[in-house]
């Protein structure tokens, strides 16, 4: 889009503004653009956070991706990849990062599938 | 033994570093601000906006003159280090450290931010290094040596950003980086990574920089750097700036460690300060509760060194006539390659030596509270302000993006129609965004979002104690990954230059070391297109490999080119091979007094030959420039034009002790011949056994001088000192014969 300077016009509701005013709405405004992102934050997760979850649970940088590919795959990205982890892990009653290890190997995703269908 | 302490006269042992990297924990997380000192106190000066020294440093060179003191202006000094072999910048970073800087930021690999996940290992880069997590544990292994060494915290920094942000956030935490480049709008607009992705993302990384307590800088200022007329995107500077900042507070970061990546827009010969003042008090205005990390201008560089650093003195006026917490500095060799080791070094004391001679100046000076830097500063505001409102008018930051607001080169509210658009279904790692369920879960510490560990019992304030916690609290969970490729790493890089570091070969270098590589200043008096060919046939002629002409200015179109020009020596110098003389020694100022009350001396001196030059002589004479007066000498001063009979005559006159001859005109070699006359002149009157005979003069090489009989010469840079001890020295050696 091209579009000349109109300054003088758009500033008419600024104009009377003292600079501390300028500045509580210029805040303001920008509150108004950053709230939704913050919401999408909340409400959403990507590989990139899960692997970086997985990371935290102390399992190798070298098996997260194949994890999260299983998340994708199996259409559990909305659990979380480490919730799957943690899953497997509490029923196999293995450390994580065994459990880790096996879903990294694509092993176990069947039983993590079936876990997160039969509830929770 | 593994060096647990830096001797400053000793290389860093990079081999040693790497040892025994699993096992290395960071001593601390978090960004350290310098100590300021306002009451500072240094040689006969009192100083008003510094910070407290340091143990060990290199002063400007001009500190000579000053006892060799080495003020610290109290911003953080920024260097950036990378030049694609982490190991080569270990020693880099050291030189840094002892010319001010406290922040290292290390540049990412070309490529790295559309890396799925953590590269691991020690590959090579191109234009930066990749950053794994084995390099960052050596470099800031590397760099808790160098901070003991000169006594004082060292902050080391590179980029959470790609879309392996959350990955990389992850392992900076547990490695104890301490500052991150973190800014989604970075990855949108210059990296074309999906825009839903990025902010998203940048939740999660946000969220563990807050809790390791890394310092943000964003990346805000790339809008200069890219926009075709930068000075006039300001009010979109502004929004960036605002998005990301307002973000990272609301996701939880504390607003002191969110630093503004600004810089000052233009450069000369637009008229910068009076473009770029307004604008950084606009900034400053709105970015209060910020920290303000100022970079240099690299919009407009140059391959000239000289003019990007006036560029840089201006931009740090700029930081000082309004607030910088963090001074970066730019090296003013980017503009032509990749940084160099020297360029770093220049450009971090290009930064103290500004910011110290600028120290006070605000107690004496003050920003006018009307006129033109208040108007323009407010239209600035203004215009940010619209820009803002019209992305909340339009539906949101993503809609602004898919509708080419950023980087578009009018000023807005005028538009050009240039700017960056991104879909916001488009880009890298679209289609990778999941909603989370009602029972997602993530048992981990710093997790961003909705986390459902009560469903297992967990403490909400406290997800990861549900695993008996995370890396974060045990770090004995974290996997450390050696090296992946058998040919591209550390070991075989280091391996082919093994004879540099264990013998006594030397080969210049400006990058890595043994590159080979020097770089000389000639003039050419011809026009430019033939002076460049010229010169790279010199460099040839000279035997440099590759000689390539790195920088011209054209003097005069018909006179002549200043060339600088580059090249590679294929040779090494064995140390061994030379006779490297000793440093002079002196006697101390007291010893030199008691031997002249001992035993008076008598001396005769005066600037031989048809040579009018007096002020050299004058040096080494005049108490008053701390010459050898102040010792109770007795001077008998000839003057200038003498000729060198005349000093030998007035010596046996006298029975002086000593003869000091000034000798500065070079041509035909008078001023060796000038010396030899002397000591034949003194051998005929019969004298020579009684008398010394010195010399000296700016085209004087020592050795050169001794050869011509006489007892000593003196070269460029000689004070009073050099000559007393010597007179002193040869008065014993007489005596005791």
């Amino acid at each position: 889009m091209k579009r000349a300077d109109d300054f003088q016009e758009r500033r008419k509701h600024l104009a009377g503004m003292t600079d501390q005013e300028l500045y509580e709405h210029f805040w303001a405004v920008t509150g108004q653009v950053v709230d939704p992102l913050i919401e999408l934050g909340k409400k959403n997760t990507t590989p990139s956070i899960e692997r970086a979850v997985l990371m935290r649970m102390g399992i190798s940088s070298q098996k997260t991706q194949a994890i999260v590919e299983g998340c994708m795959d199996k259409g559990l990205m909305g659990k979380g990849a480490g919730h799957c982890v943690y899953k497997l892990s509490k029923a196999k009653n293995i450390g994580l990062r065994e459990a880790g290890d096996l879903l990294a190997e694509g092993k176990g995703w069947d039983e993590v599938a079936a876990m997160f269908k039969g509830g929770k | 033994m593994a060096q647990d302490k830096l001797n400053k006269n000793v290389k860093i042992d990079v081999e040693d570093i790497l040892k025994d990297l699993e096992s290395y924990e960071p001593r601390r997380r978090g960004w350290t601000w310098r100590k300021k000192d306002p009451d500072l106190e240094m040689g006969p000066f009192a100083y008003r906006d510094l910070a407290e020294p340091l143990a060990q440093s290199t002063g400007l060179p001009s500190s000579k003159y000053f006892d060799y003191m080495d003020p610290q202006p109290s911003e953080t000094i920024t260097t950036e280090i990378a030049s694609g072999r982490f190991e080569d910048d270990i020693r880099r970073m050291r030189m840094g450290a002892w010319h001010g800087a406290d922040h290292i930021m290390v540049i990412r690999t070309m490529g790295q931010s559309h890396i799925d996940g953590l590269i691991e290992g020690t590959p090579a880069g191109i234009g930066g290094v990749p950053i794994t997590r084995k390099q960052v544990r050596a470099q800031r292994k590397a760099l808790d040596l160098i901070e003991d060494e000169v006594g004082r915290p060292i902050n080391y920094h590179s980029y959470v950003s790609g879309v392996a942000g959350p990955d990389v956030a992850v392992m900076f935490a547990e490695e104890g980086m301490n500052g991150a480049h973190q800014d989604p709008q970075y990855n949108v607009l210059y990296r074309n990574i999906n825009c839903v992705r990025s902010f998203v993302d940048a939740c999660e990384s946000k969220k563990i920089m807050t809790w390791a307590n890394i310092a943000q800088i964003d990346g805000a200022h790339n809008a200069n750097a890219t926009a075709r007329e930068a000075w006039k995107v300001m009010p979109e500077l502004i929004v960036q700036h605002a998005i990301n900042s307002l973000f990272s507070e609301k996701v939880g970061m504390k607003p002191e460690n969110i630093c503004l990546s600004t810089v000052p827009p233009t450069a000369p010969p637009a008229p910068c300060v009076f473009l770029d003042l307004p604008y950084a008090v606009a900034l400053r205005d709105y970015m209060d509760r910020y920290k303000m990390r100022a970079q240099m201008n690299t919009k407009y560089m140059e391959a000239s060194a000289r003019e990007a650093t006036v560029t840089h003195v201006l931009n740090l006026l700029i930081s000082k006539l309004t607030r910088a917490d963090i001074q970066s500095t730019i090296t003013p060799d980017e503009g032509r390659n990749v940084p160099w080791h020297i360029y770093n070094v220049e450009a971090c004391d290009t930064a103290k030596q500004t910011l110290v001679g600028l120290d006070g100046l605000m107690d004496m000076v003050s920003l006018k509270d009307d006129g033109p830097l208040r108007e323009q500063s407010r239209e600035i505001k203004e215009r940010a302000c619209l820009f803002m409102e019209e992305i909340a008018e339009i539906g949101g930051y993503f809609k602004a993006v898919e509708e080419g607001f950023f980087v578009d080169s009018g000023k807005y509210p005028e538009r050009n129609g240039d700017g960056i658009a991104r879909k916001t279904d488009g880009g890298t790692g679209y289609g990778f965004i999941f909603e989370r369920d009602e029972d997602y879960m993530a048992p981990v510490t710093a997790h961003f979002g909705y986390n459902n560990v009560e469903q297992y019992g967990g403490d909400p304030n406290d997800p990861a104690a549900l695993i008996g916690g995370c890396t974060f609290e045990d770090r004995s969970k974290i996997v450390f990954v050696d090296e992946l490729d058998e040919e591209d790493n550390v070991h075989v890089r280091m391996k082919e230059t093994e004879k540099y570091r264990h013998s006594t070969l030397v080969k210049p270098e400006m990058e890595w070391m043994a590159d080979g590589i020097v770089m000389m200043n000639m003039f050419i008096p011809e026009e430019k297109r033939t002076a460049e060919v010229v010169a790279v046939e010199i460099g040839k002629k000279l035997g440099l490999i590759e000689p390539e002409v790195i920088n011209t200015e054209v003097m005069q179109a018909a006179e002549g080119t200043r060339i600088e020009l580059k090249g590679r020596v294929g040779f090494d110098i064995d140390v061994a091979d030379l006779v490297i003389p000793p440093e002079p020694r002196y006697l101390s100022d007291q010893e030199i007094r008691d031997d002249v009350d001992a035993y008076p001396l008598k001396i005769v001196c005066g600037t031989v030959g048809e040579d009018e030059h007096s002020v050299g002589l004058r040096e080494i004479i005049d108490i008053k420039h701390g010459g050898i007066e102040r010792f109770g000498m007795e001077i008998h001063y000839l003057g200038t034009s003498v000729p060198v009979e005349k000093l030998v005559d007035a010596a046996v006159e006298l029975k002086a002790e000593a003869i000091l001859a000034s000798t500065i005109i070079s041509h035909d070699n008078i001023h060796y011949k000038n010396m030899k006359r002397l000591h034949e002149l003194a051998v005929e009157k019969g004298i020579r056994d009684d008398i010394i005979i010195l010399a000296g003069g700016t085209q004087v090489v020592a050795e050169e001088a001794l050869k011509t009989g006489i007892d000593a010469g003196f070269g460029r840079n000689t004070k009073g000192i050099d000559v007393a001890t010597a007179l002193i020295e040869k008065r014993r050696e007489k005596r005791n014969q």
